[in-house]
């Protein structure tokens, strides 16, 4: 399959745009029509043809001007992207992780060539070819993580695994849900957390830590989270709050439909070989409300989670004052209907919308 | 499915090195590469035995980035359940063996200044793993390896040629120890311990570390308990809703994978916490061997590892 890449921005005249075929693939996140913390891990060993799930490290047709934007972000400021002096070996293993993914799962659109220690990474649709020394970053133009990072959609947390606890000690982070790597560099897994609400309180850390000290090489993990984002930013930064924060307040009834965007990450787990770390991919999938509501399961649903969700979590989530418009807005989707179990559009199966002025 | 991934070796070279150590390398089935591990890790090993499965788990000594083979050691235990005794005598060139992905719970802190080994008797497999890890890394290490005598010092002799300055060697029959506590106070700050050895080794090098004002998350340790023998004992699994007859031979574990309940495992040997098992009723005593559970969580006989531990008594119910 050959990817169209869009050519779009993330800022200044918000571009960005999903085609048909990126709105039917959109990890919905919602598999009922509530939604509760969980700690909901699967295996991330594929998923259906086309869908996100089915390779290692999704690439779509955001790819490169989600890169592009990624380059202004570091451009701006340099310290979302920082390792530790003793995460360079994970580095060098994020690096080979991603290479040895993308050049076996999208053939037509990355090769990698080894011999022994000398590589040739080719990337088409960033058009660089490049060899270099693998464990020598002197032969690269930054480190092993930055490198390979720039070159991949999400953000990469890179988890050191000590004394039976996680800890931050290197990342790549520029298109965040309003999280800071600066702030969290070098924290362990329940300080990082330190901020959410209720989960604490629902043991909910103390069961994810378990599980993700637990996953081992050869078998990654995966989950979805969400939150919402009024214009479709990237970029959603604590750094950056004085830029984004305010946009929420722009949100009108008339504008609504195609300004807010359900922000939807794909999380992925992969124990690192050469260095035991563990990384945590954070790939952001972001798509209108008018685009959502094309599909009639999914606008049912949206409005039900919407209005039963505790006041706590949208007040986390960053937009209790902007719900009661969201509702108005969602409910005109919603005609009672009940909706299939799971995240699938099911477009077949699932009933158009019942017009309720008939 | 339990445990990590599974891999299908076929065993390429037998060695004896010693009286009681042979060492065994495996190839992947059909050629292809292994995957890199990290310096500490461990592989599972199943052990056709006649009836019974056996998987018992083994350090990688091979270096890490070498993909081609792994190699293990394995010494031969006369007094166990007979894991190493099929190792040592069922095992031949050329059979095809199921072996786990590489796991590691014995992983170097690559933050350390400098990494100070402290190994008794077999316990050197997993430093063998990690100094050729740090020889790619240009770490900075010091080994201290202590046998019976020289005739079982495995690896001992390579160990010297290669790395004349970081090896030190003492014999029991010279009367030879480790002089721990000049050793440990002469380290500079940074130094992180590690020790893999006999229980007596371990908890002498934790107990010195401490009482010299080491801070405990510097000292690392690993010892593989392999699961003892013991008097028979019958458990009921309530979710199963089966009766299964634990025997002599084989741990609590195994005995409730021949019944055919899938119970989540690592290490099989008491250190991960993979099998912690809730008890849901009891009447008679366990035998706790594992290094999971506190001494209270023990004591209070609400949970067990049943990768070695064992139960005397009346009645035991399990929530499996």
């Amino acid at each position: 399959m050959t990817i169209q890449f869009n050519d779009e921005t993330f800022r200044d005249d918000y571009t960005f745009n999903n085609s048909e075929w990126a709105i039917k693939r959109f990890p919905f996140p919602f598999h009922e029509d509530s939604y509760m913390y969980s700690v909901n891990m699967e295996q991330h060993r594929g998923g259906p043809e086309g869908s996100v799930y089915e390779m290692r490290f999704d690439v779509d047709e955001h790819y490169v001007s989600e890169m592009k934007d990624r380059a202004m972000v570091l451009d701006q400021d340099p310290l979302r992207c920082q390792s530790l002096p003793h995460m360079t070996l994970a580095g060098w293993d994020l690096l080979e992780l991603i290479m040895a993914s993308k050049s076996e799962d999208y053939p037509d659109l990355f090769e990698l060539h080894r011999n022994g220690n000398q590589w040739r990474w080719i990337n088409k649709p960033m058009g660089i070819d490049h060899s270099f020394t693998f464990m020598d970053e002197t032969t690269l133009p930054y480190g092993p993580m930055e490198y390979i990072t720039r070159q991949a959609q999400g953000d990469f947390a890179v988890l050191d695994q000590r004394d039976e606890m996680l800890w931050m000690d290197a990342g790549m982070v520029t298109t965040q849900a309003d999280w800071s790597l600066d702030f969290d560099i070098g924290m362990n897994f329940f300080e990082w957390h330190a901020p959410v609400p209720k989960a604490h309180e629902m043991g909910i850390f103390q069961r994810a830590l378990k599980f993700l000290l637990n996953i081992q090489q050869g078998a990654p993990a995966r989950r979805l989270n969400w939150t919402m984002t009024v214009n479709p930013l990237l970029d959603t930064s604590p750094e950056n709050y004085h830029k984004w924060g305010i946009q929420k307040t722009t949100l009108t009834p008339e504008n609504i439909a195609h300004k807010q965007h359900l922000r939807v990450e794909l999380q992925t787990f992969f124990r690192l070989p050469r260095s035991n770390a563990l990384v945590f991919p954070i790939r952001c999938y972001l798509c209108s409300f008018q685009d959502l509501m094309t599909v009639p399961k999914w606008g049912r649903r949206l409005h039900r989670v919407i209005r039963d969700l505790p006041e706590e979590l949208a007040t986390y989530k960053g937009f209790i004052d902007n719900r009661p418009m969201m509702l108005d807005y969602l409910s005109q989707f919603d005609d009672g209907l009940p909706t299939s179990p799971g995240i699938w559009p099911d477009l077949e199966t699932e009933p158009p919308l019942k017009s309720k002025l008939a | 499915m339990s445990g990590a991934e599974k891999i299908q070796v076929k065993v390429t070279e037998i060695t004896p090195l010693n009286e009681l150590v042979t060492r065994f390398r495996f190839e992947r089935v059909g050629g292809g590469q292994l995957p890199t591990f990290s310096g500490g890790a461990h592989t599972v090993v199943e052990m056709q035995d006649g009836g019974i499965t056996r998987l018992n788990p083994y350090s990688l000594m091979s270096d890490p980035f070498d993909q081609s083979s792994y190699t293990i050691s394995v010494r031969r235990d006369d007094e166990g359940r007979g894991g190493s005794l099929f190792m040592h005598q069922q095992v031949k060139l050329g059979d095809e063996m199921t072996i786990s992905y590489p796991v590691n719970l014995f992983s170097l802190d690559l933050r350390a200044r400098k990494h100070l080994f402290l190994a008794g008797g077999i316990g050197i497999t997993p430093f063998l793993a990690q100094i050729k890890q740090l020889d790619v890394l240009h770490g900075h290490w010091e080994l201290h390896y202590a046998c019976r005598n020289h005739a079982l010092a495995s690896y001992a002799d390579q160990l010297t040629d290669r790395h004349p300055n970081e090896t030190h060697l003492y014999y029991d029959d010279q009367n030879q120890a480790i002089d721990l506590k000049n050793l440990l106070s002469g380290q500079p700050l940074g130094t992180h311990v590690y020790v893999c050895g006999p229980k007596g080794m371990i908890d002498w090098v934790r107990n010195t570390a401490a009482a010299e004002g080491w801070p405990e998350d510097c000292i690392h340790y690993e010892e593989f308990l392999a699961p003892k023998p013991g008097k028979p004992f019958e458990v009921r699994l309530a979710k199963s809703d089966k009766i299964v007859h634990v025997g002599e031979n084989e741990s609590l574990l195994e005995a409730i994978e021949r019944e055919g309940v899938d119970a989540p495992y690592l290490c099989r040997g008491g250190a991960c916490g993979q099998c912690e098992t809730v008890v849901l009723d009891h009447e008679g005593n366990f035998v706790h061997r594992d290094h999971w559970l506190t001494d209270e969580e023990k004591a209070a006989g609400k949970r067990i590892m049943p990768c070695v531990s064992r139960f005397e008594g009346k009645s035991l119910v399990l929530d499996r």
